[in-house]
């Protein structure tokens, strides 16, 4: 099985979905001749045309719009938002009409419409390159927000974002882009939304956690299995809805239980993992339910060290796990 | 001196490698802060690294061509001047173990139970009280439980648990454990048929204290008895005697039970080895003497305790034991007042019984009962007279007492008894 970056995958997901079906298509800033300015759809403009592959102006209401517009007339889109940062003049778009378009409508129309950002910090990008915004659109019901860890999980659940039926966000992390690689098949496959995912079976200590933190918790894992520390760590994949089952499974699995973002604590996503937590698993706890997170500050700063001491570290993944473990 | 790290840097937004493409610098060159020391590919940018010190190249630690993540070292500078960060890191490593060795001491979290803990322990019957704890300051958590059900031990502590307490000098006793009776794990009973009409009484708490203390003492103490007749025509027309004057007085009835709890203390002071208690592997005679008297209610027995009974006089003993047993008809037990018995008497006389086998009340020694006195025809100096008569029983611990010391003791009780009168046995 070859061994491909997690943007590779993004482009062989795309790339698969547009040969497989002629209503996919691709708008968004850069996105034709530059092929992204992280090279996420290299290739396709050449592939595919400037039909399929269409470069639009600085103006994420209209992409977000235009993608609406379209798969509400049987169109796939595939929106990019350069980065995640620029999406809130779409929020308006994306909250009040893509999400609630089938609910208003009585069934009548729906937003097949798949809108990929890139998120996250620790690439030295400043307050507007660095955020991440799932947590603003994870309290949306009609919005499915998907964010993957893993090459293989990336080509899957986009492929499965594309086929759905409904609006889904899909935020990669830029980070993961070309740091984290994996075997990724070359056949045709999806990876189902909403279902969370078993990165590692542990037995003392319950990582809940998504994105770029999946791989700092799995390091963090593999130290600690040294030191006779079992981890056990679950990749939620789809922050929206919550896969329930799973968050309840694998916390009652060793009721330790430490949750992971990389996003500021309050009103994060984890903090809604805590609280189906609290709902379900009370006399499975040995421990309090923990939250590491970057500081509730206003924004990634720029600054190297700033930026270092902002993001959620290896070190302090392990800490806390160790931490955890040792209550 | 010291060696110093350069590292991978980071050139440019979402690089997380690079490839060192070609040294610019070999092993042993002086180079200056910000010199050019390699080149440098990512997926977006050429780049020269710039050394971040001055000194002399005494490693490379990639060759041209390898790729590594941000932040791997590329190459050893040697740098005049600065502590090396290795000595550093070590010594805020040992603090930190220093730390984590005084923190083991500590108990503190001992009885802090997660919910989880304190479910497993419910669902199995587990006195955690019995389980180590492994987590931080000797608190148990919930894998300690999970082990110790996994090692097939939880039932058995149950019943090692139950072994030490009988082993515990003195204290515990039956009136105790009744007290206790609630979070004591009982087994399991065998499963009886109901017939048609049969009336199924469910045990109240006090029921079952009742049978677990009962079938503790028939199971670990090895019963023996023995019983005496006493002649009590002269206690009989000594009480008949005093009796109204004392109600008139003191507003009491005047029973025989005291009297005899005067006799059997009076003789518990001469043989101290009755009043004691079984402790695994000694005796202890126990200094302070209090009579735990069974008591009768409707549904239950209850044994409350009249502390330092030798300090008492008949007047005294008549109160405490009239106290008590309106305290056990009202409903006014405490558990105080059911603890620290170190003998018993039981007065089986006032249903009518004249001989009786008593189980002993656990872990005392012996436990003594008082039959019916009756109006029997006796030898007395080769005549038929007629004598109101006293059978007392006893049940001995034989571990701790044999026939020989229990005969004595009798003995002196019926001599003290049966030579009752008002010089040697005042009132007050």
């Amino acid at each position: 099985m070859p061994v491909i970056s997690y943007i590779e995958a993004v482009t062989q997901a795309i790339d698969e979905e547009m040969n497989r079906d002629e209503n996919v298509f691709v708008l968004g800033e850069d996105v034709g001749k530059r092929g992204g300015v992280f090279q996420a759809t290299k290739g396709l403009y050449e592939k595919y045309g400037e039909n399929r592959v269409i470069d639009t102006p600085l103006a994420e209401s209209a992409i977000a719009g235009v993608g609406i517009g379209a798969a509400m007339y049987g169109m796939r889109p595939v929106a990019e938002m350069q980065f995640s940062d620029f999406m809130l003049p779409a929020a308006n778009q994306i909250i009040s009409e893509a999400a609630k378009t089938r609910y208003r409508s009585n069934n009548d129309w729906s937003v097949p419409l798949t809108i990929r950002a890139p998120f996250g910090g620790g690439v030295h990008g400043g307050l507007y390159h660095s955020q991440s915004m799932e947590a603003i659109f994870a309290n949306v019901p009609g919005l499915k927000i998907v964010i993957p860890s893993t090459p293989y999980d990336v080509k899957g659940l986009l492929k499965a974002s594309i086929r759905d039926n409904d609006p889904v966000i899909f935020f990669e992390h830029k980070r993961a882009y070309r740091l984290i690689k994996g075997e990724v098949p070359e056949t045709d496959y999806v990876v189902p939304l909403g279902k969370a995912d078993i990165k590692r079976e542990g037995t003392d200590v319950t990582v809940i956690t998504y994105g770029l933190m999946v791989h700092y918790a799995l390091q963090a894992a593999d130290k600690l299995a040294q030191e006779g520390i079992s981890t056990h760590i679950l990749d939620l994949r789809t922050v929206y809805p919550l896969d329930k089952e799973a968050i309840i499974e694998a916390a009652r699995k060793t009721g330790k239980v430490l949750l992971l973002t990389e996003d500021t604590k309050e009103g994060s996503v984890i903090s809604e993992v805590a609280a189906i937590i609290a709902e379900h698993c009370l006399f499975d706890l040995d421990a309090p339910v923990r939250r590491l997170a970057a500081p509730d500050a206003p924004a990634m700063p720029y600054a190297g060290p700033l930026e270092h001491a902002f993001m959620v570290k290896p070190e302090q993944v392990e800490n806390q796990i160790r931490d955890l473990a040792e209550f | 001196m010291s060696v110093e790290q350069m590292a991978m840097p980071q050139l440019g937004e979402s690089v997380t490698e690079g490839t060192i493409s070609q040294w610019l610098v070999s092993v042993g060159d002086e180079v200056k802060k910000y010199d050019p020391i390699a080149e440098v590919t990512t997926d977006k940018v050429n780049a020269e690294i710039p050394s971040s010190f001055s000194g002399k190249i005494t490693a490379l630690l990639v060759g041209e061509g390898d790729t590594l993540p941000v932040g791997e070292p590329i190459c050893a500078i040697e740098v005049e001047g600065t502590e090396p960060a290795i000595e550093k890191l070590a010594k805020s490593t040992s603090a930190a173990r220093n730390l984590t060795e005084t923190e083991q001491q500590d108990t503190s979290m001992k009885k802090r139970y997660s919910p989880a803990v304190l479910r497993l322990a419910q669902e199995h019957s587990i006195d955690l009280e019995t389980l180590e704890g492994t987590g931080r300051s000797g608190r148990i958590t919930r894998k300690d439980v999970e082990q110790y059900i996994a090692s097939g031990q939880a039932t058995d502590k149950i019943q090692k648990k139950e072994e030490t307490t009988s082993e515990q000098p003195g204290a515990a006793c039956f009136s105790e454990a009744v007290a206790k009776a609630a979070s004591k794990p009982t087994p399991a009973p065998r499963q009886y048929q109901n017939e048609a009409g049969d009336h199924v009484v469910a045990l109240t708490g006090v029921r079952r204290a009742i049978a677990t203390n009962m079938v503790r003492s028939k199971h670990e103490i090895p019963h023996a008895w023995t019983m005496i007749e006493v002649d009590v025509t002269n206690l009989v027309n000594y009480r008949n005697q005093i009796k109204g004057t004392f109600l008139k007085k003191e507003g009491h009835k005047l029973t025989y039970l005291p009297f005899f709890i005067k006799a059997i203390v009076a003789a518990l002071k001469e043989f101290p080895r009755i009043n004691s208690t079984w402790a695994g592997d000694k005796i202890i005679e126990k200094k302070a003497v209090n009579i735990s008297l069974a008591v009768a209610a409707d549904e239950a027995l209850y044994v409350p305790v009249i502390k330092n009974a030798d300090e008492k006089s008949i007047k005294g003993l008549a109160f405490a034991v009239d106290e008590l047993a309106s305290n056990v008809r009202e409903n006014r037990l405490s558990p105080n007042d059911m603890q620290g018995g170190t003998f018993t008497v039981n007065n089986t006389g006032s249903f009518g019984s004249v001989q009786s086998q008593p189980i002993i009340n656990y872990p005392q020694a012996a436990i003594l009962s008082i039959e019916s006195i009756v109006k029997r025809p006796v030898v007395v100096n080769d005549m038929i007279a007629i004598r109101d008569m006293v059978n007392l029983c006893i049940s001995i611990d034989h571990r701790v007492l044999d026939g020989l010391i229990t005969g004595r003791f009798l003995a002196r009780v019926k001599e003290l008894l049966e030579n009752i009168n008002p010089e040697n046995t005042p009132i007050y």
